[in-house]
């Protein structure tokens, strides 16, 4: 046991060794954004389908102008509970240059389930040139390439200021919020009180619009969160059998064995 | 039956084969009876973690290569096709990007248990070369592999280390060129270095395969350090250590799987997730966590050529630790002088870990200072005094008398076979 014991403590202290680098690199001028109770958060998790839903809403009517999310097709709704002819609705809305086809001709057409959402700039440089400089993201994976990631989006989202606190000279064309690293941030305040109205008759106050749509972004970059925990709690359930029944057939094998 | 092997095999197909190449006949005789010493704890397991840790890279990473596509313009967004449109590719990504953290916890662990209980000393300075040879290559081809899936920290990480190079005298700039096939990092430098992190863990395969052959031809030190003097102190490997590092090895899966399922890129940076922008430097350029302490010794020194100088002697001055050792006993157990100094030298690789995460400011320099200071003394100045002044407290005679607690015992009474268990 006492062996077994120095096994378990090598690999924790390894894992505590290997896991301080991780939380010393938080940035250091803002913030850390207060924890939130995600409905995918913990073990168990699962996105709140519903929150979800309403978060594809803000994405379209308010996000979707600026920023893209290329990685993400129309099929892939399904997964947060879109029936088919809801994703086929929603795709046909956007027009498609397709071809050649046999006379060589690019075409026009509507979107299909299989498209992926389209960027609302060709390129970068016309993202730029539409937004002052600045380049806004694709929130394909936006919650797994920030730190602190849905947390971060969250406390972002619901942490801009009419004015930067006393003493800070106002910035020409940028905004002022608490959580941006530098604080402050070339994106305007995106989220009003009823700037959306949510179908399901949900209030849609700022911070339940930036929850929605943190919900539905955290989807969007790991729509295959649901599917990991689920295959990762049968996993480890299995190995923890299994390495019962081995320590046993061990204790038997060392039995007689004076080590 | 002059040109046959003498086989002892019963079944006459194994037994044709076997005469034939000995195969059965050998994995008979190095992993069944292979006598071992009876008292290994369970840090004699983490060699055999490290060998199935390795296959599992393998594995995953043959599937990953062919979706995976080596080209700046595709690279970042093959790889979240493949997290996102290949079937359970997610899970093969995951459990190949967490499994080089596994890889070196696994190693980093076998090293340390090797300096506690002197593996490296006579006869198996060479066993401990090959290891340090197999941590070489391990490095290099976990630092490719980071900057294969193209994100912001692929690319500089890749710049910052590739630049190192160039601390050389008068050749360094052109041997940056030759190493970037151009004059960034680009496209030349992602093509190469797909070509080698798939080439270079074969080459591990093979330096793991003499280690192993080192390793049976020495058979394994034990946390005694006192050699076994017959058949009394020994056990066959199976069904023994089969068992037992069975055993530690699923513990070891469930502690990967941990990370795999629940918190897969805990180890990584979120920087990564997004695409490599060379016009844009990420405020901290940070390795991943298993380079951390060579980084902190490689930014303790305030000049370039020193920093590099002093970051590979920290590795490659293990090659010399057989040598710098002059103490004749091997297990810390009976140094008890020793103890204290190879704690604080663990202490030391975790503090220069902690400096190499953190920037390179404040309190961090002077720390960083300490531990590389440290790092090179217990290699340079303390093993090799303690040698001389250390009085270690008196051995067993033999391992059975340590583990039996009487005196020589009958040789029959050693391995019992696995009938009466």
């Amino acid at each position: 046991m006492r062996a077994l014991r120095c096994l378990l403590g090598a690999l924790a202290g390894a894992a505590f060794a290997a896991g301080l680098a991780s939380p010393a690199l938080a940035a250091k001028d803002a913030p850390t954004p207060p924890s939130q109770n995600w409905s995918f958060g913990g073990v168990f998790g699962t996105f709140d389908r519903a929150s979800a839903q309403r978060g594809l809403l803000v994405y379209k009517q308010v996000c979707a102008s600026c920023h893209g999310l290329k990685r993400v097709a129309y099929r892939n709704l399904a997964a947060i509970g879109l029936s088919d002819d809801e994703i086929r609705a929603l795709a046909a809305e956007i027009v498609v240059v397709d071809g050649p086809n046999d006379d060589g001709e690019m075409y026009e057409r509507p979107g299909r389930p299989s498209d992926r959402f389209r960027s609302p700039f060709p390129n970068e440089k016309a993202a730029r040139a539409a937004n002052n400089g600045a380049y806004p993201v694709d929130l394909s994976l936006i919650t797994k390439a920030r730190m602190g990631g849905a947390d971060y989006l969250y406390a972002l989202l619901t942490g801009y200021r009419d004015e930067p606190p006393p003493g800070v000279q106002p910035m020409e064309g940028m905004h002022w919020n608490e959580y941006f690293p530098g604080h402050w941030i070339a994106m305007a305040r995106p989220l009003y009180d009823d700037v959306v109205e949510y179908p399901d008759g949900t209030k849609a106050t700022t911070e339940q619009m930036a929850w929605d749509v943190t919900t539905f972004l955290a989807w969007a970059s790991q729509p295959y969160l649901e599917q990991q925990r689920q295959i990762g709690v049968r996993a480890i359930l299995f190995l923890l059998v299994l390495a019962g029944l081995t320590y046993a057939v061990k204790r038997r094998v060392w039995a007689d064995v004076k080590h | 039956m002059v040109g046959l092997h003498k086989s002892e095999m019963k079944n006459p197909v194994v037994r044709w084969i076997d005469e034939r190449l000995p195969v059965f006949t050998l994995m008979d005789k190095e992993y069944a009876k292979f006598p071992v010493p009876r008292n290994l704890t369970y840090m004699w397991s983490f060699g055999g973690m490290a060998m199935v840790i390795l296959m599992m890279m393998i594995a995953t990473g043959v599937f990953l290569a062919m979706f995976y596509v080596p080209h700046t313009a595709h690279a970042f967004d093959s790889v979240e096709r493949i997290m996102r449109d290949v079937n359970y590719g997610w899970l093969i990504r995951y459990l190949h990007a967490n499994g080089a953290s596994m890889f070196f916890i696994v190693v980093y662990i076998h090293i340390f248990r090797g300096l506690y209980y002197g593996s490296y000393k006579y006869p198996r300075e060479l066993l401990w070369m090959l290891g340090v040879i197999i941590l070489l290559l391990m490095m290099a081809t976990a630092f490719m592999g980071y900057v294969l899936p193209w994100g912001q920290m692929s690319f500089w990480g890749a710049t910052v280390i590739t630049n190192l190079f160039s601390a050389i005298p008068v050749v360094g700039e052109s041997i940056v060129i030759w190493l970037w096939g151009g004059f960034s990092v680009d496209n030349p430098t992602l093509t190469r270095f797909f070509s080698l992190h798939y080439l270079l863990p074969f080459a591990i395969v093979g330096v793991v395969f003499l280690h192993i052959v080192a390793l049976h031809i020495t058979s394994s030190n034990n946390p005694l350090g006192v050699e076994p003097k017959g058949p009394q102190d020994t056990i066959p490997f199976h069904p023994y250590m089969t068992i037992k590092d069975s055993f530690a090895l699923l513990l070891f899966f469930i502690f990967y799987f941990t990370f795999v399922f629940f918190f897969p890129n805990y180890l990584g940076h979120a920087d990564n997730y997004i695409p490599a922008d060379p016009l844009v430097t990420p405020p901290h350029i940070v390795p991943e966590w298993y380079f951390l302490p060579f980084y902190a010794i490689l930014r303790a020194v305030p000049d370039k050529l020193g920093g590099v100088v002093l970051m590979f002697a920290s590795i490659l001055i293990l090659f010399a630790v057989p040598w710098l050792d002059r103490s004749p006993v091997r297990s810390m157990k009976f140094r008890p002088l020793a103890r204290p100094f190879f704690w604080t030298f663990v202490a030391s690789c975790v503090l220069l870990g902690y400096c190499g995460a953190m920037p390179a400011e404040g309190i961090w320099v002077p720390l960083a200072k300490v531990g590389t200071a440290y790092y090179f003394a217990y290699f340079l100045v303390i093993l090799p005094l303690l040698g001389k002044l250390e009085r270690p407290l008196p051995l067993p005679t033999s391992i059975s008398e340590r583990v039996l607690g009487g005196g020589p015992v009958p040789a029959a009474a050693a391995a019992k076979p696995m009938e009466k268990a």
